[in-house]
């Protein structure tokens, strides 16, 4: 397993510490899809998946797909038992109606208001929102997973977003490859940093003023 | 009871320059055969209303790729990279609206109500040129009602009522778009009598479906992987 791959999985194993039991989880497409296979087995997590189920369940086998049980991704998937099915009307009425408990995005910026901006590059990349704005105003938990800094080293956790916001001021948590920083009404605050790194680096890599806990974890 | 056409007659009236919505996500619940029909008949300058543009080469997609579309209004278009192309160009006119807030527009319209009030894109790009509403100290975004001429759907099941059993995660948009559109088609998988479909077990009710056309292209078109 390569450094990065060491990463990323340190991320989604310790997002997947923070659900407690009978929550409903959105993961969006990409790295917080991989916190699905972290989820305690001793917990009943349920996932939301926009397209139209609460149940998401692994990959389906090989053979054994359904054309029409797929994820947000269009791949074909499972539903666990209790599932359910509905449509993109009621998929979003749970989202924006503060049903769903958590929904862990990625990030391109966040800042020290909770701003985040993860749809688009103006010029570069126009994906669309898709249901990242709805998510981040209408879940009761946003947590973005990122790393840290850009390919280029560049901090992601700024003073202010520069790229266009998915959403203003709802983000709650952010954890990277070297920090789990909690955002409250007096600005960021550095909880965790992970095992390999120092508070001196994770300032060091982070725009935004961080406020060190009293108490320091680490992950 | 309501006609069950031929895939051809069912999309005969939609002419250039109309606008269609298409229901699905990602491709799944894509009613290929209409679109199929759609292509063949060679309708252009669409404005076509739907989740997302799939792929390239699957479903909803295909209207991209064959240059049909004058105007699109859709939530992603990152999986087909013709479509951020054209977007890019100028050759095709796009309209981003967040997911939610698309079902939301068509349901109103469908519903008979003047709009939707939306806390999604406050403070965003999504709310410029929008009126913002204070509601209970909270604000929302005034999103208005998004109807259109056509909407094609896609049903395992459907009665000649016009009834329609959708299927696991095929639902998704198609429940709204049949019922905000002027004249809706439904693909069905299977055709049956009334009575042949269990009322309980009706997705959309007939009461929106105006044709029905029995699915040429099979479910197995959609992309697996």
């Amino acid at each position: 397993m390569d450094q990065k791959e060491i990463k990323r999985i340190r991320i989604v194993k310790r997002i997947a510490q923070e659900f407690p039991d009978g929550a409903i989880v959105n993961l969006g497409i990409g790295l917080p899809t991989q916190v699905a296979d972290y989820l305690p087995k001793d917990k009943t997590i349920l996932l939301h998946s926009e397209n139209g189920f609460i149940g998401l369940g692994p990959k389906a086998a090989e053979g054994s797909e359904i054309p029409c049980l797929v994820n947000a991704g269009g791949q074909p998937v499972t539903i666990v038992p209790g599932g359910c099915f509905f449509d993109s009307f009621t998929s979003f009425s749970i989202i924006r109606g503060g049903h769903v408990d958590y929904t862990v995005l990625g990030g391109l910026e966040v800042d020290e208001a909770g701003n985040l901006a993860n749809y688009m590059i103006p010029g570069k990349m126009v994906p669309g929102m898709g249901g990242a704005m709805d998510l981040v105003v209408g879940a009761k938990n946003v947590i973005v997973s990122m790393e840290h800094v850009t390919k280029n080293g560049e901090p992601k956790i700024l003073k202010k977003c520069s790229l266009p916001l998915t959403a203003k001021g709802e983000v709650d948590l952010i954890v990277t490859d070297m920090a789990f920083i909690r955002v409250t009404k007096k600005g960021l605050i550095l909880e965790e940093i992970a095992e390999d790194t120092t508070v001196e680096e994770v300032i060091k890599n982070t725009d935004a003023k961080l406020h060190v806990a009293g108490k320091l974890g680490r992950f | 009871m309501k006609p069950v056409l031929t895939p051809e007659k069912a999309v005969e009236n939609i002419k250039d320059g109309a606008s269609v919505m298409v229901g699905g996500f990602m491709s799944c619940g894509n009613p290929f055969t209409l679109i199929d029909a759609l292509i063949n008949k060679g309708s252009k300058n669409l404005t076509l209303i739907t989740s997302d543009t799939g792929y390239p080469e699957v479903g909803v997609g295909r209207l991209i790729c064959r240059n049909r579309v004058e105007k699109l209004i859709a939530s992603h278009i990152g999986t087909n990279p013709e479509s951020g192309r054209k977007m890019n160009s100028g050759e095709m006119k796009v309209t981003l609206v967040p997911q939610g807030t698309l079902a939301e527009r068509i349901r109103a319209k469908g519903a008979g109500l003047g709009g939707a009030l939306t806390p999604t894109g406050i403070g965003t790009d999504v709310e410029k040129g929008k009126q913002k509403l204070s509601i209970e100290g909270k604000d929302y975004l005034l999103e208005l009602p998004l109807g259109a001429d056509f909407a094609l759907i896609k049903a395992a099941v459907c009665d000649t009522y016009g009834n329609c059993f959708l299927p696991m995660s095929a639902k998704n948009s198609a429940v709204v778009m049949a019922m905000a559109a002027d004249y809706v088609v439904v693909e069905a998988d299977k055709i049956v009598e009334p009575g042949g479909l269990d009322p309980e077990k009706v997705t959309i009710p007939g009461v929106f479906i105006s044709a029905i056309v029995k699915a040429v292209l099979p479910a197995s078109n959609l992309r697996l992987k």
